[in-house]
């Protein structure tokens, strides 16, 4: 993915014959790259009332760790459920690194969010104890969706 | 060890630590085996991996302790419910435990299948977390303030253990499918968890509690253990049968406690089982059906059993039509575990019985086998890993 976004920018770059040219597209891209998913506001409730969602402007660690590449909202939930935590991706963000997924990495800070704010801890599951995993077609498969699914979480 | 269809193995592997400050290690003191797991072991619950540690429901000591656990200290006998529950989301406010949001790790895949996630479960597949199953010597309980349940003086082990899912889950089946004082119920499946469920609707007033299943020695069981009336489905209508033991109106309460590979025989049987093979579904799902259409008009049917994903041949319209409420649930057991530790210690609830089959852990394989193949009578496969 990371390989693809490059790529692209590179030669968008060198038609538009300007640095900031580049740059403006890789930024575009960035967002565009993952479609309406990127630019689509991605929302978790939390039990916990607005003021301890955001404190002096500043949104949990998580989410607060992607600078300004990320826009956050907050609204109170219907039926004492607490807080709507929404954020998404600025078009003008700069291309996740190591060829992450900007929704999965969006996703997973909501989730953290959600998880430090209302657990106090982000789970770990790993290390753990586990046999040999063998090496097969249905496995390979199967830890694919496993890494995919731990980007993604509740909505 | 899960490492295939119907391969299961006994194997060292590396201690579990302590990772977060809300775990304690767990001494697992007996584990047992599930029906469900049974849905692993054949493959139709597609998110296992080789080398994945079985198994959900267990009891044992605390050894070691998190920072911020406040309930348990090392030496602590306690019972672990089978779901991982945080406490502190809404799910948990509300006492629905097993929806969870703070512990499936793995979220996208059940959000991907289902819309949304559950939480997490002890040794029950990557689809809701992949945590390290208890079939071991060892476990790593997170939140385990949530979770563990001390064990009172004069519950023995064994009778303890079955806290950690069957009585806990067939309490809940009786609970929210609303079972009142002067109920009929019927119950669906006579292993230990449709045991539990119709010894609850008895506890909780029903007039009459019916078990539906077809082996002898379970039927059995439930009459001398549940105190309930029993219908052997390979020999009787059981709809007929439960209209005419209703007084003509239909069960007021059933209850599912089978699950996706439910036996059935004639046409609907073989149906099921060639469609399930060739995957055009995931359940064999007959008791469901039955238990639609034996219910009485606006009562209630709640699904204990595990299912995957789509069953053909749902009753709709006679759910839709009779007015019935249809639920179900993954096991809620943080919210009556408690409770249900006193019946046991009270003589309320007998549990002891359903361990037909104890053994040391390295036989665990045999075991399942045994508990698949209902031989010599067993009801649960129980593992000790110190014997």
């Amino acid at each position: 993915m990371k390989r693809a976004l490059t790529t692209t920018a590179v030669v968008t770059g060198t038609v538009a014959g300007t640095a900031a040219g580049t740059a403006a597209v890789r930024r575009f891209r960035a967002g565009a790259q993952a479609g309406a998913g990127a630019l689509r506001w991605q929302v978790v409730t939390v039990l916990r009332p607005a003021g301890e969602v955001v404190v002096d402007g500043v949104p949990p660690q998580p989410l607060a760790a992607l600078g300004d590449d990320v826009e956050v909202r907050l609204q109170p939930a219907p039926g004492d459920r607490g807080t709507e935590l929404a954020a998404r991706m600025r078009r003008t963000a700069t291309p996740p690194g190591s060829g992450e997924d900007p929704r999965e990495v969006l996703r997973t800070a909501l989730r953290e969010s959600k998880q430090l704010l209302e657990a106090g801890e982000v789970l770990r599951r790993d290390p753990q104890p586990q046999g040999e995993r063998r090496s097969t077609p249905a496995g390979a498969l199967l830890d694919a969706v496993v890494r995919r699914s731990q980007g993604w979480g509740v909505r | 060890m899960w490492h295939g269809v119907d391969d299961l193995r006994v194997e060292t592997v590396d201690d579990p630590q302590v990772l977060n400050d809300h775990d304690v290690i767990v001494e697992v003191g007996l584990s047992t085996s599930c029906g469900s797991d049974l849905h692993l072991l054949g493959g139709y619950i597609p998110f296992m991996r080789s080398g994945d540690v079985i198994g959900h429901e267990f009891m044992g000591r605390v050894v070691e302790v998190g920072r911020a656990v406040t309930k348990h200290a090392v030496g602590d006998r306690v019972v672990v419910t089978s779901f991982i529950s945080c406490g502190k989301c809404w799910y948990c406010r509300q006492e629905l435990y097993s929806l969870c949001d703070n512990t499936n790790v793995n979220p996208g895949i059940t959000e991907a299948t289902w819309g949304q996630s559950p939480g997490g479960c002890f040794g029950y597949s990557q689809a809701v977390g992949g945590y390290a199953g208890c079939h071991a010597q060892y476990v790593r309980v997170p939140h385990a303030d949530v979770g563990a349940f001390p064990v009172p003086e004069g519950v023995s082990d064994l009778a303890a253990l079955f806290v950690s899912d069957s009585v806990s889950t067939g309490w809940m089946g009786a609970d929210l499918g609303g079972v009142r004082p002067g109920d009929v119920v019927a119950v669906w499946g006579a292993g230990a968890v449709g045991q539990m469920a119709a010894r609850a609707a008895v506890l909780l007033g029903a007039e009459r509690v019916v078990v539906v299943d077809r082996l002898p020695e379970r039927l059995a069981q439930v009459r001398d253990h549940v105190g309930a009336e029993v219908l052997d489905f390979t020999a009787t209508d059981v709809i007929g049968e439960l209209r005419e033991m209703s007084g003509g109106r239909g069960p007021d309460v059933c209850i599912e406690a089978v699950g996706m590979e439910a036996a059935a025989h004639g046409v609907q049987g073989a149906y099921d089982m060639v469609k399930q093979q060739l995957r055009l579904q995931t359940e064999r799902g007959a008791p469901v059906r039955d238990a639609v259409l034996s219910c009485r008009k606006g009562g209630s049917v709640f699904v204990l059993g595990v299912f995957a994903a789509v069953m053909d041949k749902f009753p709709l319209g006679a759910l839709m039509n009779k007015g019935l409420t249809f639920r179900g649930a993954q096991m809620h057991g943080q919210r009556y575990a408690a409770m249900l530790l006193d019946r046991i210690a009270a003589g309320e609830i007998g549990t002891e019985h359903l361990a037909t089959h104890v053994m040391p852990l390295e036989r665990a394989p045999e075991g399942y086998r045994i508990f698949k193949e209902k031989e010599d009578g067993c009801v649960r496969a129980v593992f000790d890993p110190a014997r």
